[in-house]
């Protein structure tokens, strides 16, 4: 009974690792950019889902406001960040975008204070049973969210038209761009829907945690780089299966390695492990 | 006096650091974002060594010896990966490194360890044998980098393939770049747990690495002078105007982007585009007569 409480907690952490992951290797797939400042859209999405909350009472239309709102932004993170940087070396954006998610913690900081906010009135906290475990409403609705987005997603990706020209562009940019796709649309996309899923993702946890730190980014946007090259960079099903088993190990790992290790360090420890034996992540193709 | 002797030893020790980045960043070009993991490795060592007797200078080689056998092992790491994916495994050592120093009740856990023992020569004698130290540093990398093993850093980081094709055996080059470049990490977290008196592992965090690193990329990779610059002037900044210590990381944030959008290549870059248009606008005079 034991593990399987484990199992389930470990699968909700990764739900929520999957959310935002699944954004980060959306973009290392397109454009070959580690793209850090992810992480500080999704501590963005936490603080717009708790000050929307607060001021309508609403949480659906708060998580609905901070998608979207959340999605511009990266879009624009985009056009100012990354796409003049495109054609310099791979490191340059990576430094580029350490930099913009250090901004955007003391932003945070700066403005809405180094204690973080709290729902006033948290919704979804009641318990229910289910298969004989106690859980919280807000903890199945991120299971349930975080299920719905991913398979809107692969359904998208799959047969839609735009979709599939995205797809077509992440496997060859040149060719895609020569059958009459607007790479530059496509890009604007994969960078609205990436955030879209990482503002989910924030604002769950704001909803799990009942709080939003300037510094809830910070272990995230690392781990959730972990997860994406475990992943293979740029493999959406890949990612999804890291991001679950990382949730999974965590949760068994923080009782049985607890006194070695602490909680953050085991997804790295793993990815060493792993990087060492498979330099290409574990579902690289090829 | 005071203020300027304990502010010029800050500055060394910064500059130490980011001259130990320089040399696996700038001159070899592998990227490592853990790189205050091994200014903690030495700190700590050189820490346990003089709290238990051992005197400060020969804690030094031993602080420096330790960070560099665990360079070298990490530094292996870069043979088996490259570019996006070394930055993560780097990234990883970092967090691996605080998150196993913090559960070490020998290290001292989260409270880290306090009391370290005094090197005993004054305020002023520590500052001049850390500007003696940082001279030699500087003086060395200047060698380094135009030794021939110099230009073969600059190869591999250039191109490893092509390194490997006319005969650079990459793979030892590299090692040598990290167990260098950790050594002097070593040594510069050596001299910091003996300047600070305390260490804990949140003092080598990620944050740390990422403004070494900024030292390094503002100051231009690879530029002796660039760096020894980028160091001293971003780690008095925060001391001179107190009101800007609070929003230390927001002005690194913000160079860091603003350096990297207009001018990847720092400092150094933005000086030598300034020389080079003062020799045009000279060579365009000579044109004129």
């Amino acid at each position: 009974m034991f593990i399987f409480e484990l199992l389930v907690q470990g699968l909700i952490q990764g739900g929520i690792y999957a959310l935002i992951a699944i954004g980060l290797t959306l973009v290392y797939g397109l454009l070959r950019i580690l793209h850090v400042a992810h992480a500080g859209l999704y501590a963005l999405g936490g603080y717009c889902a708790i000050l929307i909350t607060n001021a309508s009472g609403s949480f659906g239309l708060a998580l609905t406001c901070s998608m979207i709102i959340v999605g511009i932004i990266g879009m624009v993170v985009y056009r100012i960040f990354y796409q003049p940087l495109l054609d310099k070396a791979p490191f340059v954006a990576l430094i580029a975008s350490i930099g913009l998610f250090i901004a955007m913690e003391e932003i945070f900081r700066i403005i809405f204070g180094a204690y973080g906010l709290t729902f006033s009135a948290p919704p979804l906290q009641d318990t229910v049973v289910f298969l004989g475990i106690y859980l919280r409403q807000c903890e199945i609705a991120s299971i349930v969210l975080a299920i719905g987005l991913i398979a809107g997603l692969s359904l998208f990706t799959k047969y839609s038209r735009i979709g599939i020209a995205w797809r077509a562009t992440v496997t060859d940019p040149e060719m895609a761009e020569s059958f009459g796709v607007d790479v530059i649309k496509v890009r604007y996309l994969n960078f609205f829907i990436g955030s879209m899923m990482a503002a989910a993702a924030g604002s769950m946890v704001a909803l799990l945690n009942n709080l939003v730190e300037p510094t809830m980014g910070s272990v995230p946007s690392y781990k959730a780089l972990a997860i994406i090259v475990l992943g293979g960079l740029g493999n959406v099903r890949g990612t999804l299966i890291a991001s679950l088993a990382i949730g999974i190990a965590e949760a068994v790992g923080t009782i049985y390695l607890g006194n070695i290790l602490d909680r953050d360090s085991i997804a790295f420890a793993f990815l060493i492990v792993v990087l060492m034996l498979k330099p290409q992540g574990l579902f690289s193709k090829g | 006096m005071e203020y300027e002797i304990s502010l010029l030893t800050i500055v060394g020790i910064s500059i130490i650091g980011a001259l130990s980045l320089n040399m696996i960043l700038g001159f070899c070009g592998q990227i490592s974002l853990g790189h205050a993991a091994f200014i903690g490795v030495g700190a700590y060592t050189s820490s346990i060594l003089t709290k238990s007797g051992v005197p400060f200078l020969l804690s030094l080689p031993g602080a420096m010896a330790l960070s560099c056998l665990i360079g070298i092992i990490v530094g292996f790491s870069s043979l088996r990966v490259r570019h996006d994916f070394l930055a993560i495994t780097t990234m990883g050592v970092s967090f691996l490194f605080t998150g196993v120093v913090r559960k070490q009740e020998v290290l001292g856990g989260e409270m880290g360890i306090a009391m370290i023992p005094d090197p005993g020569w004054g305020k002023l004698g520590y500052m001049v044998f850390v500007i003696l130290l940082v001279v030699i540093l500087a003086i060395f990398s200047l060698y380094l980098k135009r030794s021939w093993m110099g230009y073969t850093f600059d190869a591999v980081a250039e191109d490893e393939d092509t390194a490997s094709i006319v005969g650079v055996n990459v793979a030892s080059f590299k090692l040598i770049a990290f167990a260098l470049g950790t050594a002097f990490a070593g040594l510069a977290g050596a001299l910091y747990a003996h300047n600070v008196k305390f260490i804990d592992p949140e003092s080598f965090g990620f944050i740390e690495s990422i403004t070494v690193l900024s030292m390094v990329v503002i100051g231009g990779t690879g530029s002796v002078w660039g760096v020894i610059t980028a160091a001293a002037v971003l780690s008095v900044f925060p001391l001179w105007f107190q009101f800007i210590d609070d929003y230390k990381l927001l002005v690194y944030g913000t160079l860091l982007c603003i350096v990297m959008l207009f001018s990847p290549q720092g400092l150094s870059g933005i000086v030598a585009d300034l020389k080079g248009r003062l020799v045009n606008s000279k060579e365009g005079l000579h044109a004129a007569d």
